[in-house]
C-alpha cells in the first residue's frame, strides 16, 4: 500500500473529522440548515470512499451506516434529533479512533463496532426505511453505487462533480476514485454511466472544480513541524551571529563594514519575525474543539449551554497552543460541569435555561489574555474557604484574613475539591492545580475571579512565544545567567555606604525593606552554591537586587553584576539536567559562550521563598497597618508639606507611586479635578482643602507642576496632591494625639517636628465616598 | 573470514575506551564550557556546539576514576544519543580502528561497580584491551543523582 496516500489521507480526515464535530454540534442547534447537511453528507462521504479504496474496512462500514443515517436527513425523511447526533459524533470518535490506531499500527486495529453500527442503522429505520445492504458496502463499487442502489430518488453524489465548493474541500475524492484499483473512469463518467448526470453536466464542471484546487493548492502549503523548528534554530542561529558582529561594528569605524552590519541587523530581524509568524497558529484551532466538547458534557450533566467566542483569530506560537490546549479543556469542562447551573435552578435564580460559555482571547501588551467565563452561580467562597481549612491546606486564621478574590484562586491548591460528588468529568481534586502548573510551566499566570450568583471568570496571560524572549542578563560567581524579563519587577542597588545597614535579618534570612514591605532576599551565589559565599558578603560593595515575582510573592535576587537585557533564544536542557527546576534553559550569548536561564518559580521553591507563609494581601495589610498606626512601632514614611509648613505624613505602603504633572494636565469632570493617568481617569484630592487647611491649591497651580502621591484600591487610583515632598522616614512613632478631624489619624514627633498623620482612606472618603464603592469584578488586582 | 566493526577509540586515565563509529557524531578539541550548578559533578558543563547546547559528561568522574592533572585539557567525543547530541570528556582520542568481533569477550567478574554497568565488554588486541562503552548508559542514569547534589544547605 502507498505510505503517502494513507499519509494524506490520515492528515485529510482528521482535519475533516475535527469540522465534523463542529458542524454537527451547529446542526443541532439548526437542524435544517441544509448546507451544514450537505457538508457533513460529504464529508463522511468522502472518508468512506477513500478508506475503501485504502481497503480500511471496518473503517469504510461504520463510515458507510453513518452516511446512510445523513442522507436519510438530508432528504427530510428524518428529523435530526438529540440521540442521532450523539450517535453521529460517536461515529465521528470511533472512525478517529480507526485513524489513529492506523496512524499508530498501520491498521485499524481489533474493533466491534456492531453496537454503534446496529444504532445508527436503528435510528436510519426509525422513518422505516430500508436497512443499507451491506454487501453491497463491502465491494469495491461501493463509493459511487451504493448510494443510488440505495436511493435511486436521491442524488448525493450528483452534488460531488456539480459543485466546485465541494471539490474545493474535498479534492481527494476524485483522485481517490481515479486511483481505484487502475481503473481510469472518472467519477463524472462513471455517474453519467448510472445515468444521474448528464456526461455534459459533468464535463462543464470539471474546470471549475480543477481551478478552485489550484487555487487552493497555490494559496498554501503543508510545511512539516520539524522543518519550522529547524528553521526556527536556524535564525536562533543567525540572531547569535548578528549579535556577535554587531558587538565587533561597534568597536571598528568602517564604513565598508557598519552598512553592512546594520543591514545584516535589519534583515535577520525582520526574518525573525517571519519565522515566528510560520509557527503561530490561530487559538481557533484548538477552540473549535469546544462546541463538541460543551455539548458532551451538557448532554451528560443534563444543562443547556450555548458556547460563544471572540477573538478566534488571536495568534501563539505552535507550542504555546499545545501546551494550552489540555488546560484550556478542562477549564471549559470544568465551566460547564460545575459553574453552569441546571436548568431548573437557573429559571428559578431568573436566568435564562440555557447557559453561556464564552472564551474571549486578546492581545495585551505582548502577551496574550484568554478569558473563560461562564454565568454560572460563581464560586461560594465561604465554602472555598471552609474546605481549604478543613483540608489544611491554609491556616484557619490566614483563610479568615484573606480576600474574596484570594479564596477564589485557592481552588488551584493542589487536592482541593469542593464537588459535592464526584462526576465523570471533575471534583477528583486533581485538574486546576494542574491547570496552573501548565500555565505557569510556559511563563503565563492564570486568575480567578468570581461572583456567587453571577458566574466566573478565569483568565490567563499567556506568553506570544517561547521560542525568543526578553531577558535580564546578569552576573553571579563569574558566570552569566538571563532572567526572563515576565517575572522582572525592578531593580534596586543599595550603595556601598548604606549596604550594611538596609540589609537586614531576621533570624538568619536577609531581608530589605522595600517601600516598607519586608521583601526576603535571596543570594544567587548561595542558592546555586557558587562562589565564595561568605566572603562575598562580608565585602562592603554595592548590592544588586533584582525583585522578582513568583507566583504571587516577591523576592529580591542578589548577584553580583547586573548586565543588560538581551532578546535570547531559548535553548533546551539536555535530559541530564531535566531534574533541576531552577534552570529553564540554556541560550547563547553574543560572544558564543553559553548562559543558563534561571527558573524563577524554581528559584524561589529552592531558596524556600514560596513555601514561607506570610500574610500575601497588601490590601489588607493597609487596612490594618492604618488601623495600628498609633501603636509605637517602627514605620516607614512619606513626608511632604502642605500650605507653608503644614508637615504631613503618610504611610509608606499606601502609596502606590509618586507623580508629578504639569497644571495644564488637570481637567475637570464633575465637581472634581481630575488628570489622565495609565490610561484611566484619576480624580484629584488636594490635601490642604480636604483638610480645611490654606488654600494652597491656587499656588501650586502657580508653580506649573503638581506633587501627587498616588493611592491605589481595587485597580483604581486616586491622587492627593501636596505642595512638596520632603522625604522618606523610618520613625518608631511615639506620643501621638488623636484627632478628631477626619482625615488625620493624628500627629506625632517626626525628625524632630510635629507631623500630622494623614489617614488616606478617611480622607478619600470624605471626599469622593464613590471611590469605595463596587469595586468592579473586571478589574485588575494591582501587584 | 570474521565479521569486524569499527570503534572509535579513545583515553581515559591510562584506559582505551571504544565506541561504535556509528554513534560518534564527531570529535572536537576542549571547548569552553558554562558550569552547571547544582548538578552533580559528573556533568562538567554545558559547551556551544554550532548553536547546539550540548551537556557535557566527564567520562573519568562517570567511570569513578581520578580526575584529570590540573591543566590538562580534555576533549570533547560528541556522542549520537537516543535525546540528542552528548559530549563525553576525555584524555586523548586514539585512532578508528577495525576490530575482529571473535576478540570480543564479557567483561571480567572483577569489574569494579561503575565501570561494570558502562562497560560492555573488552576486544583483546594484540598490545592492550580495548574496552567497549556503553553510551546510552554512559550519558543515562546521572539525573538521579542530582537528588544527591542538591541536597538542601
Amino acid at each position: 500500500m502507498n505510505d503517502e496516500i494513507v499519509r494524506e489521507f490520515l492528515v485529510e480526515s482528521k482535519e475533516n473529522l475535527d469540522s465534523l464535530d463542529r458542524e454537527l454540534v451547529h446542526l443541532e442547534g439548526d437542524p435544517r440548515n441544509r448546507d451544514t447537511l450537505a457538508s457533513i453528507f460529504r464529508t463522511i462521504h468522502t472518508i468512506k470512499g477513500t478508506c475503501s479504496f485504502l481497503g480500511f474496512t471496518k473503517l469504510e462500514s461504520v463510515a458507510h451506516v453513518g452516511e446512510n443515517l445523513l442522507s436519510k436527513l438530508r432528504d427530510g425523511e428524518l428529523e435530526l434529533s438529540s440521540a442521532i447526533t450523539t450517535a453521529l459524533l460517536a461515529m465521528v470518535d470511533a472512525i478517529r479512533q480507526m485513524l489513529d490506531s492506523i496512524e499508530s499500527s498501520g491498521s485499524e486495529g481489533e474493533r466491534n463496532d456492531k453496537a454503534l453500527i446496529d444504532t445508527l442503522v436503528a435510528l436510519q429505520q426509525g422513518t422505516g426505511a430500508a436497512p443499507p445492504n451491506a454487501s453491497t458496502a463491502a465491494s469495491g463499487d461501493a463509493i459511487v453505487r451504493q448510494p443510488l442502489a440505495a436511493d435511486p430518488s436521491a442524488e448525493p453524489i450528483g452534488e460531488l462533480p456539480v459543485a466546485p465548493d465541494t471539490a474545493t474541500q474535498r479534492a481527494d475524492a476524485q483522485p481517490a476514485t481515479e486511483r481505484r484499483d487502475g481503473d481510469p473512469t472518472r467519477i463524472g463518467e462513471t455517474l453519467a454511466e448510472h445515468g444521474s448526470v448528464k456526461l455534459q453536466d459533468a464535463a462543464e464542471s470539471l474546470p471549475a472544480q480543477q481551478a478552485a484546487r489550484g487555487s487552493v493548492s497555490e494559496a498554501s502549503i503543508r510545511v512539516d513541524v520539524g522543518l519550522l523548528d529547524k528553521l526556527m534554530n536556524l535564525v536562533g542561529e543567525l540572531v547569535l551571529a548578528r549579535n556577535q558582529i554587531v558587538q565587533f561594528t561597534n568597536t571598528v569605524e568602517d564604513s565598508n563594514l557598519i552598512a553592512p552590519s546594520q543591514r545584516l541587523n535589519l534583515i535577520t530581524t525582520e526574518l525573525q519575525e517571519g519565522v515566528m509568524k510560520t509557527r503561530m497558529q490561530p487559538i481557533g484551532n484548538i477552540w473549535s474543539k469546544f462546541p463538541r466538547t460543551v455539548r458532551d458534557v451538557a448532554v451528560s450533566c443534563g444543562k443547556l449551554v450555548r458556547i460563544e467566542m471572540e477573538g478566534k483569530e488571536t495568534e501563539l506560537d505552535k507550542t504555546i497552543i499545545e501546551s494550552i490546549k489540555d488546560p484550556l479543556t478542562h477549564l471549559v469542562r470544568n465551566a460547564v460541569d460545575h459553574g453552569i447551573e441546571a436548568p431548573e435552578q437557573r429559571a428559578a435564580a431568573g436566568k435564562p435555561a440555557e447557559g453561556r460559555l464564552f472564551l474571549r482571547a486578546y492581545h495585551e501588551g505582548g502577551q496574550v489574555n484568554i478569558e473563560i467565563t461562564d454565568d454560572g452561580k460563581g464560586l461560594d467562597c465561604e465554602r472555598i474557604r471552609r474546605k481549604a481549612v478543613e483540608r489544611g491546606l491554609i491556616p484557619a486564621d490566614q483563610a479568615a484574613r484573606m480576600s474574596e478574590r484570594e479564596i477564589a484562586n485557592l481552588i488551584f491548591l493542589p487536592g482541593f475539591s469542593t464537588a459535592e460528588k464526584v462526576t465523570n468529568v471533575s471534583g477528583r481534586g486533581v485538574g486546576m492545580d494542574v491547570v496552573k502548573t501548565n500555565i505557569e510551566k510556559i511563563g503565563g499566570t492564570v486568575d480567578v475571579q468570581s461572583k456567587v450568583g453571577t458566574g466566573t471568570t478565569v483568565k490567563m496571560k499567556i506568553p506570544l512565544t517561547l521560542a525568543i524572549i526578553p531577558a535580564l542578563i546578569v552576573t553571579s560567581g563569574g558566570d552569566r545567567y538571563a532572567i526572563p524579563q515576565v517575572s522582572l519587577l525592578e531593580l534596586v542597588r543599595i550603595e556601598e555606604e548604606e549596604a550594611k545597614t538596609a540589609i537586614e535579618y531576621v533570624h538568619r534570612a536577609p531581608v530589605y525593606r522595600l517601600r516598607g514591605h519586608l521583601l526576603p532576599l535571596v543570594y544567587l551565589n548561595d542558592a546555586l552554591k557558587i562562589g565564595d559565599q561568605t566572603n562575598d558578603r562580608k565585602r562592603d560593595r554595592a548590592v544588586n537586587i533584582i525583585v522578582l515575582q513568583a507566583d504571587d510573592r516577591q523576592f529580591g535576587l542578589v548577584v553580583d553584576e547586573i548586565n543588560d537585557t538581551e532578546e535570547i533564544v531559548v535553548k533546551p536542557l539536555g535530559k541530564q539536567l531535566k531534574s533541576v527546576n531552577t534552570f529553564a534553559g540554556a541560550t547563547i550569548m553574543g560572544d558564543g559562550k553559553v548562559a543558563l536561564i534561571l527558573d524563577v518559580m524554581g528559584l524561589a521553591q529552592q531558596a524556600n521563598v514560596i513555601s514561607e507563609s506570610r500574610d500575601r494581601s497588601i490590601a489588607e495589610k493597609d487596612a490594618a497597618a492604618s488601623k495600628e498606626a498609633g501603636v509605637g512601632r517602627k514605620q516607614t514614611f512619606l513626608l511632604f508639606r502642605t500650605g507653608k509648613d503644614n508637615r504631613m505624613a503618610v504611610e509608606l505602603s499606601l502609596v502606590a507611586r509618586l507623580e508629578e504633572f504639569t497644571t495644564d494636565k488637570i481637567e475637570t469632570a464633575g465637581d472634581h479635578r481630575v488628570v489622565q493617568y495609565r490610561g484611566k481617569i484619576m480624580p484629584l484630592v488636594h490635601v490642604s482643602e480636604a483638610l480645611n487647611a490654606t488654600q494652597a491649591a491656587a499656588a501650586s497651580s502657580d508653580a506649573g507642576t503638581i506633587q501627587v502621591v498616588v493611592y491605589s484600591e481595587n485597580g483604581r487610583s486616586i491622587g492627593l496632591v501636596v505642595d512638596h515632598i520632603l522625604d522618606i522616614v523610618e520613625e518608631t512613632v511615639a506620643a501621638q494625639h488623636s484627632s478628631k478631624r477626619s482625615g488625620l489619624l493624628g500627629s506625632a514627633i517626626i525628625q524632630q517636628h510635629v507631623t500630622n498623620l494623614v489617614d488616606v482612606r478617611g480622607l478619600i472618603r470624605t471626599t469622593i465616598p464613590a471611590f469605595f464603592d463596587h469595586p468592579s469584578v473586571g478589574e485588575e488586582q494591582r501587584q | 573470514m570474521t565479521k569486524t566493526r569499527q570503534l572509535c577509540t579513545f583515553f581515559a586515565d591510562g584506559q582505551f575506551f571504544g565506541v561504535p563509529v556509528q554513534q560518534v557524531q564527531e570529535v572536537i578539541r576542549y571547548q569552553e564550557m558554562t558550569r552547571v550548578p547544582l548538578v552533580p559533578p559528573v556533568v562538567r558543563g554545558l559547551i556551544n556546539l554550532r548553536g547546539q547546547i550540548v551537556v557535557a559528561i566527564d567520562l573519568r568522574r562517570r567511570l569513578e576514576l581520578s580526575d584529570r592533572a590540573e591543566g590538562q585539557l580534555p576533549m570533547n567525543v560528541i556522542v549520537r544519543t537516543a535525546d540528542g547530541a552528548v559530549s563525553l570528556l576525555v584524555d586523548e582520542i586514539g585512532d578508528v580502528l577495525e576490530v575482529e568481533e571473535d576478540t570480543f569477550e564479557g567483561p571480567p567478574e572483577t569489574l569494579q561497580a561503575a565501570s561494570r554497568e558502562l562497560v560492555l565488554g573488552v576486544h583483546k588486541l594484540a598490545n592492550h584491551l580495548l574496552l567497549v562503552l556503553d553510551t546510552e548508559k554512559a550519558v543515562n542514569g546521572i539525573e538521579n543523582g542530582s537528588l544527591r547534589s542538591g541536597a538542601e544547605v
